[in-house]
Parts: structure tokens; sequence; C-alpha cells
């Protein structure tokens, strides 16, 4: 599996943000869960590995802001993913790529 | 005697009339009247109030944005602030940010970036007005990010051989920004004729600046 390149970024997060625990640049894979309720994970990159691109901060948990709850802050990252990661053979061009905000509860190590 | 059209007539400009929308309100629609009434029987906020958010909100254009994206071009350094805090960089320039946290996102020689929110229609606002009805299709949010490459061509886009194609899907607390390329022969242009060519869709990197 070919991961993106990634730069990681020379300015620090502008929104508070704890420990974390991935950084950019770090190889990652969106798990593939699923659940009831409000989530914000696309379902075509759940389960597809990519690379940190940033830490974007740390942010309210939409799956339970939604419901009413307080949401504890959650850290966000940017996830970059190569196109044939999401679509296989049958991307336009591999090599392209995607960036996309996924909460660290639904990225695992890869 | 009412003056009612009939189906299959034309206006006097040569054009069907637009049949009128008389469709039942949808549960939502039902349900933003009874909460906005509601709220306004309990003294929450008023009428006026809301018509002056409704109008502060149309009263926003994407020559905000332009305005960022043209200062960007001018001063390296303000470029340099507006790629690590976008919503800063945008305040510096007084425009009403709110809790919009704004990424830019930079093209530059071999790589173009375009912004799609696949799950709802997540749009820098504030920066650039409401977001054309196309951006909010299921057509242009699915399509963006499986063929990037046949979307941009259908807006007229054809990119130089070689160019990776970088799509942002807007899906959490971050709104994006595309900050184009500076077309070249615009080295002596002031700002203010910098901005004029940078267009909405250009922001949502759809599009790039011209100059002809």
């Amino acid at each position: 599996m070919t991961l993106p390149e990634v730069t990681p970024p020379n300015f620090p997060p502008p929104y508070p943000v704890g420990a974390t625990r991935f950084a950019a640049g770090d190889a990652v894979r969106v798990r593939a869960a699923d659940g009831p309720g409000h989530l914000r994970t696309p379902w075509y990159v759940r389960g597809r590995q990519g690379r940190v691109e940033r830490i974007c901060g740390a942010f309210g948990n939409p799956e339970e802001l939604a419901y009413g709850r307080d949401g504890a802050v959650v850290p966000l990252y940017r996830v970059r993913f190569r196109m044939d990661a999401l679509w296989g053979a049958s991307a336009e061009r591999g090599d392209d790529t995607l960036d996309v905000e996924i909460f660290e509860h639904w990225l695992e190590p890869a | 005697m009412p003056h009612d059209h009939h189906e299959g007539e034309l206006s006097p400009s040569g054009h069907p009339y637009r049949p009128d929308d008389d469709a039942a309100l949808t549960y939502w629609q039902r349900m933003e009247i009874a909460v906005r009434e509601l709220m306004v029987e309990k003294g929450l906020t008023t009428p006026a109030e809301i018509a002056a958010q409704i109008e502060k909100m149309d009263a926003r254009s994407p020559a905000l944005g332009a305005r960022v994206v043209a200062r960007a071009w001018t001063d390296p350094d303000y470029r340099a602030r507006l790629l690590a805090d976008g919503s800063a960089a945008a305040r510096e320039l007084g425009i009403e940010v709110e809790a919009l946290k704004l990424v830019a996102v930079e093209n530059r020689p071999g790589l173009h970036n375009a912004v799609v929110c696949t799950l709802c229609s997540c749009y820098p606002r504030n920066l650039l007005g409401l977001p054309p009805d196309w951006y909010k299709t299921r057509a242009y949010r699915s399509r963006m990010v499986r063929e990037p490459r046949s979307v941009l061509a259908e807006f007229g886009l054809e990119l130089p051989e070689g160019t990776e194609v970088r799509v942002h899907d807007s899906t959490a607390d971050m709104r994006y920004i595309v900050l184009p390329e500076r077309p070249a022969g615009t080295e002596d242009w002031d700002e203010a004729r910098l901005a004029g060519i940078v267009t909405r869709d250009c922001m949502i990197g759809v599009a790039v600046p011209r100059t002809g």
C-alpha cells in the first residue's frame, strides 16, 4: 500500500488541543466501524489507509453534541489519502489525493 | 377578473410561466416555523432580529474572500499567516469571521485544490456568502470525491499535464478556501484590481483566475 506524501505543517494547530495519539505524517487507518447517530466520518474513507496531514485542534464530539450532550472535546485531524486507496484501480488518477477531517476515535495506527 | 396563467402559455418575453410552489410544507419546514414562533412568543428573539440576521447573511459575498486572496498575493508575510491560521488572517482584514475556522489551501505549479462537503453543504459563508445551489447537490457532493477531474472539466477547467488534484472534504469543524495561483502578467496590478479576478469558483477550486 503506497501512502501519500505529507509535509508536516511548519506552524502549530491554531486551536487548543491536548495530548494527541497521532502526529502529522503518521500512517493511520480509519476504523471500518458503524454506529447509530450523527457520524461525521464518510463511508468512503472507512477502512482506508492514509497519513495524518495536520492536527486541527480538539473539538466537541459531534456524535455527542447532536443529542444535546456536552460533547467532550476530541482531537481532530486532517487525513490525506491517495485516490487509489479510496477507489482502487477505478480512480481517475491513483496519485491524486483527498484530505478529510477525521476525529481521533475513528483512527487506528496503520 | 383575476389574471390566471395557464399551462402552456408563454410570458410576453416568450418564456413559459413557472408554476407556483403550492406543495405542502415538509415536516422540517413545519418544525422550523413552530420553533421560531415559540421562541418569539417566549421573548427569546424577535422577528426583527431574525430579519436582521438574514440580511447580514445575504450581505456577505465572495468579494470578502477575494480581498483575502489579493492580500496574500501581494504580502508574503500575510500569506504565511493565512496558511497557518485562516480565521485570524481574515479577521486582520476586518472580516467578521465569528465561529468560522478557516483553512486556506494553496495551489502551486503541479497542485490544484478543490473543496466539497460530501455530508452536507459546509462552506466558508463568512468569506464567500451563501453557497451556490450546485455545491449542495448530490451530484457535486458525490462526484467531486470520486471523479474530480471529470467534474472540473465540466466546469471548463483544464489543468496542465501532470498536475495533482487534491480534494478537500469538509466533514467537521474546518471550512476551506482555495488560495489560487496569481496569474502571470499581473505583476503591476494593485490589490483591488487583483481581487477583481478572484471569483467564487476560484476559491471553491472549480476555476482559476483569468486575466483576459
